[in-house]
């Protein structure tokens, strides 16, 4: 077997770029710390390359089963007997899979950000904060443990909330970091509830342990429920929480678009294409548990990502900042994945959602960075997030507006590109499964195409905007990854992920389903047709459509109020109703009761002084007195 | 002379040398060398007791030294150390070098004031190394005595009335604990044996189980009260907010840990069957001390309350986990003590140096001072993402311990108060990225800000030699939490074996 330790340096190199340009980066130019966080991050996708290539194809005879590889471990923490937090390094398909995505948009967005960046105030601690990410998403990845995984889930937490807020001077980007950070955070909470039910009942951390269709967490049946469902099922829901508030699931998406406060380059890295994604990653990392204990779990999976992506597409189809059009499109796609795992089953081609959400993961991450990072050339051209401020780009931006051309074929789902391929897959999985999810996710494919040709139009043709300074083309440095992420984006579809990544490691059998396939591509096209008839040219039609829907439209625009319902927890419920009264209560009750001790002490003490008079009279009298009443106590009582 | 006894004999010899100072200058640098030389003794302790049980030596107590000097009621001058003690010894040494640079430039009665520091030091230390009840005590009162001094002359705010609070409640706190000790003393030997203060001789004896319902309740709330136990935490907030930076950086740091360390040493071990029987009482005392003090921090718009809070929030997330009476909870505790010393000190400190700057500790009347003093918020970032215990720095490891090891009890209602205790760490998220937002963030609002300047190189050696301590320990957490559980396995064993003949009431 192939030693695959190396695999460590993967995740450390960056680690390192990160130490030393945060301790050291403002003592040096600029520029050298975009060439060190590059270079870095270089060397890391050309290890993951080659891993990938070991992994899958040198190292593999075709018609095995793709062995999961504990390439590194060392004890961290032990806690007890048998629980030990390691940390180390699997390299199994999803990993090798992830290694790959992870460090070759990091790497395109590293390479852009040195021009996008330029000039801007705190460019050494962006690239430390870029490297830092990729330390803590790469760790994420080969996490051997669930432990493990949770560590460097909450470090990945952390580095989009650094990366959120890098204008911190700027309030709305200080409010959307605390939000993403909170928001996160509270679906954390279900995930360490999961972790810790999940662990009581299998005393295991071990990801091979737990995924063994032979071992603790399967085998045994925990089959005495709560509220209907076995522990192992309520254990699986709430690392699902987790998940689904990293992924930006309803209803614990609303952070995400606020998240666009942050720079252009790290959407599109971190809410893009990678952090997002690692609830996609956790549910696929524990799917034998998911698949093989019920499967009620894995069903809620399905709704709650079917739902997302309905209602993520609807929302996208109404807003007018571009960035928020490409988040709630984010949202809506990982909604596609999710749904994609819920409805797939373990083993053989019952498993075909899981490759299915696994390719389009693959696919999104090149075509969603693309977007983003085409949505940041024309911001850096026009200085401007919305579209009213756009239109008629396709002039003065050539080479972004090809590459943004290509990367909404593919969201479109339109023959041959990655995102057809990856798209069709997901369809046929909920064919075989649910009806219902099949024409729900069918209807999302005519919204996806709808809202990204609105998006595509209104930025490149519509109006010809006079612009103060006539917009330029990004240099080379930003275009190239362009183009890089635009020819992945058209070619990743013909890799080969039915024999790569599969539910249990063994290749399957998959082939192009034209009754799924004709009818998904139909939908796309009409969205596009749409779109072409209502934005291509500047008009009067697409009010008149949003005012015949007034009331939806409005609801949409708005989000469906979540933010007000988040506003109104945060706010009110915590802020107001709980803390307030609390704090009250702890300085006007409970240590008003302690200040009462000591003042009825002070208050005693007082009225008993005046006995120590020094006056002898009164010692006299009081002496008498006392004295009677002592003998008239003897004579009566006793 | 034995290293321990060390420990309380070189603060003696720096107040005598402080005596003979002549100015600030050289009064502080004499605290520095002193505490210094204090520092490296702790770091010579750790790496012989290291050694010692790599050497394979399993005594329970090492350095063990014992000498009578009360006959008549047989009180010893015991000492000795296990991997908790030298794990509190080395937190202790390293809270009171950061606290004298963090008070570099105390001006008024200089002398006076690091001589209160040091002699509290002094206490502190001389309780950690103790293994004689009555001993224990007296540098418990040590400790204790010269603190209503430093807040009552040098505090700022209503400082007579906090100093007052704070010594009236610990000193109730005192007055059960003297009753729990001399009860324990009464029944230290079967009838007729020689009674003694010594807690391992104490050990080897059961003290009847009717004396043990009836003393435990003293004993835990005793140590209870300074470990800021609920209802009993009033003191820490106005004691915290009226305290000097130092004082606030030793007493939450360390004393309140006096609370923690007491409670196990002597509540819990002594009266084991007592502890099972009542656990659940206090179990959920410190439960709404832990989700209490969160809350209660998210509505304070000063600096030092809203610490003070916090404090109340994780030290009672020390007493809870202690009360869970299993190995891998009471080791998170023992982790939580040294990680919430020294995060809390560096947000005192960092109060502290702030203050010094704005003159004002009120949270809304600050803003965007990342910008201007770089230094002091990316520390005060890192302080609050140990509180809420990120990982790679000692919270998490401390906090994660406890929640993984209370969740193995098999019984519903521990699993259930653990669940509870673990929603502190959303709550916890949102007061630290509350007060980073509101204090750090966004732009300047004060003008006259703009001229303040950065960490001074005292200010930068005090955060930093906490800060080095806090990683150290998030990210190397094995042999710090190996060294606690050696010495922790035989007394859990004990606590637990006696009593399985006892059925909880759960």
């Amino acid at each position: 077997m192939v030693n695959y330790a190396y695999t460590l340096l993967i995740p450390l190199i960056p680690l390192a770029v990160f130490l030393f340009l945060g301790l050291t980066g403002h003592k040096y130019k600029p520029i050298v710390s975009g060439i060190i966080g590059t270079l870095g991050l270089g060397i890391g996708a050309i290890l993951s390359y080659a891993t990938a290539i070991s992994y899958f194809f040198v190292n593999h005879v075709d018609g095995t089963k793709l062995e999961s590889i504990k390439a590194f471990e060392i004890p961290w923490l032990h806690i007890t007997e048998n629980l030990t937090i390691s940390l180390g390094s699997l390299i199994d398909p999803i990993s090798v899979m992830m290694l790959v995505v992870i460090t070759t948009v990091s790497l395109m967005v590293h390479i852009y950000s040195i021009g996008y960046m330029k000039g801007e105030k705190g460019y050494h601690r962006f690239f430390a904060f870029l490297s830092l990410f990729t330390f803590s998403m790469l760790g994420l990845v080969m996490a051997t443990n669930i432990f493990q995984m949770y560590i460097f889930w909450e470090l990945v937490g952390l580095s989009s909330y650094l990366l959120i807020g890098f204008y911190y001077t700027k309030p709305s980007a200080v409010a959307a970091s605390k939000k993403a950070f909170i928001v996160t955070r509270f679906a954390d909470l279900g995930f360490l509830i999961g972790i810790l039910m999940l662990s009581f009942f299998t005393q295991t951390f071990d990801f091979q342990t737990l995924t063994n269709p032979n071992g603790p967490a399967i085998a045994n049946n925990y089959g005495t429920g709560f509220m209907g469902l076995s522990l192992i099922t309520w254990a699986l829901l709430f690392i699902f929480m987790g998940g689904a508030g990293k992924s930006a699931m309803f209803p614990l998406h609303i952070w995400l678009p606020d998240a666009m406060e942050g720079p252009t380059p790290v959407s599109a890295l971190i809410h893009a294409a990678t952090m997002v994604v690692a609830g996609v990653y956790l549910v696929a990392r524990l799917f034998p548990v998911y698949a093989l204990t019920g499967g009620d779990a894995l069903h809620v999976v399905a709704w709650v990502g079917g739902f997302s992506s309905l209602f993520a597409a609807v929302i996208a189809c109404t807003q007018t900042d571009i960035k928020r059009v490409l988040a709630y499109s984010t949202m809506s796609q990982i909604g596609y994945m999710m749904l994609a795992l819920g409805v797939s089953g373990y083993g053989g081609h019952d498993g075909l959602g899981f490759m299915a959400a696994n390719f389009h993961l693959f696919t999104h991450a090149m075509f969603k960075a693309l977007l983003f990072l085409g949505a940041g050339a024309v911001i850096h051209a026009v200085h401007s997030n919305e579209m009213g401020d756009m239109g008629g780009l396709r002039k003065y931006l050539p080479i972004t507006h090809i590459t943004f051309l290509i990367a909404c074929l593919t969201i479109a789902g339109v023959p041959p590109f990655s995102g057809f391929w990856s798209k069709d897959e997901i369809l046929v999985a909920a064919w075989h499964h649910d009806k219902v999810l099949f024409i729900i996710e069918f209807l999302v494919a005519g919204l996806t195409a709808f809202y990204m040709f609105r998006l595509y139009y209104n930025i490149f043709w519509n109006k010809d905007t006079h612009y103060h300074h006539t917009p330029h083309e990004s240099p080379l440095v930003m275009t190239i990854p362009l183009m890089i992420l635009a020819f992945g984006a058209v070619v990743s579809g013909f890799l080969p992920f039915h024999k790569m990544v599969t539910s249990d490691g063994m290749a399957i059998e998959s082939h192009i389903d034209f009754a799924v396939a004709i009818p998904s591509v139909l939908i796309g096209l009409i969205g596009i047709a749409v779109a072409t008839v209502m934005y291509r040219k500047p008009g009067s039609l697409p009010d008149k459509i949003a005012g015949t829907f007034k009331n939806f439209y409005k609801w949409a625009y708005h989000k469906f109020y979540m933010d007000e319902v988040y506003l109104f927890v945060t706010k009110k419920i915590i802020f107001r109703y709980i803390s307030a009264p609390l704090a009250w209560f702890d300085r006007h009750v409970v240590d008003a009761s302690m200040n009462g001790i000591a003042n009825t002490v002070d208050a005693t003490s007082k009225s008993v002084r005046g006995f120590q008079s020094g006056r002898i009279q009164q010692y006299g009298y009081v002496f008498v007195v006392g004295a009677i009443l002592l003998v008239l106590l003897f004579i009566y009582i006793f | 002379m034995n290293i321990l006894t060390l420990f309380v004999v070189i603060p003696v010899l720096t107040v005598i040398a402080i005596l003979f100072s002549k100015d600030m200058k050289q009064t502080r640098l004499i605290s520095a060398i002193g505490m210094g030389i204090q520092l490296i003794l702790a770091g010579i302790l750790v790496y012989s007791y290291l050694g010692m049980r790599k050497a394979g030596i399993t005594d329970e107590f090492l350095f063990y030294f014992d000498a009578l000097w009360f006959k008549t009621l047989n009180i010893h001058y015991t000492i000795g150390v296990d991997g908790i003690s030298v794990a509190m010894i080395a937190l202790t040494s390293i809270v009171v070098f950061a606290g004298v640079f963090a008070s570099w430039t105390v001006e008024t009665l200089h002398k006076e004031f690091f001589i209160s520091l040091i002699v509290l030091a002094s206490g502190v230390f001389g309780f950690f190394i103790s293994l004689d009840l009555f001993t224990m005590f007296l540098f418990y009162e040590i400790a204790v005595i010269p603190m209503y001094l430093l807040i009552g002359i040098w505090g700022s705010g209503p400082k007579e009335y906090s100093a007052m609070k704070l010594t009236l409640m610990l000193m109730a706190g005192s007055a059960l604990l003297f009753v729990a000790i001399l009860g324990i003393y009464f029944y230290s030997a079967p009838a007729g044996g020689q009674l003694t203060f010594n807690l391992l001789e104490i050990a080897k004896n059961k003290i009847p189980i009717e004396m043990q319902r009836f003393l435990f309740p003293f004993a835990f709330i005793g140590f209870g009260i300074l470990g800021a136990l609920f209802p009993f935490h009033t003191w820490s907030p106005d004691g915290h907010a009226s305290a000097p930076t130092a004082v606030s950086m030793l007493h939450a740091g360390v004393l309140m840990k006096l609370g923690g360390y007491g409670a196990f040493r002597v509540a819990l071990y002594l009266l084991p069957e007592a502890a099972h029987e009542q656990a659940w009482i206090f179990l959920i005392l410190t439960g709404i001390s832990v989700v209490y003090g969160a809350f209660g921090a998210i509505a304070q718009k000063d600096l030092k309350y809203i610490n003070a809070y916090s404090s109340v929030s994780h030290c009672g997330l020390v007493l809870f986990a202690l009360l869970m009476l299993n190995q891998a909870a009471m080791n998170g505790a023992i982790i939580q003590m040294i990680s919430h010393g020294l995060m809390t000190a560096l947000f005192f400190a960092l109060i502290g140096m702030i203050y010094g700057r704005t003159h004002t500790r009120i949270v809304s009347e600050m803003g965007g001072l990342m910008k201007i003093m770089p230094f002091l918020g990316v520390c005060w970032v890192i302080a609050g993402m140990a509180s809420l215990g990120l990982p790679g720095l000692s919270g998490f490891v401390a906090e994660m311990t406890i929640f993984i090891g209370s969740f193995q009890h098999t019984d519903t209602f521990h699993r259930f108060m653990t669940i509870l205790a673990t929603t502190s760490i959303v709550v916890t998220a949102v007061y630290i990225l509350r007060v980073v937002g509101a204090l750090l963030l966004g732009p300047v609002k004060n003008d006259h800000f703009l001229e303040l300047e950065d960490a001074k190189w005292y200010e930068r050696l005090s955060t930093v030699t906490l800060i080095l301590s806090i990683a150290a320990i998030g990210i190397a957490p094995l042999w710090l939490s190996d060294m606690i559980g050696f010495s922790l396995a035989p007394m859990v064993d004990k606590i637990n074996s006696v009593t399985a003949s006892i059925a909880g009431i759960f």
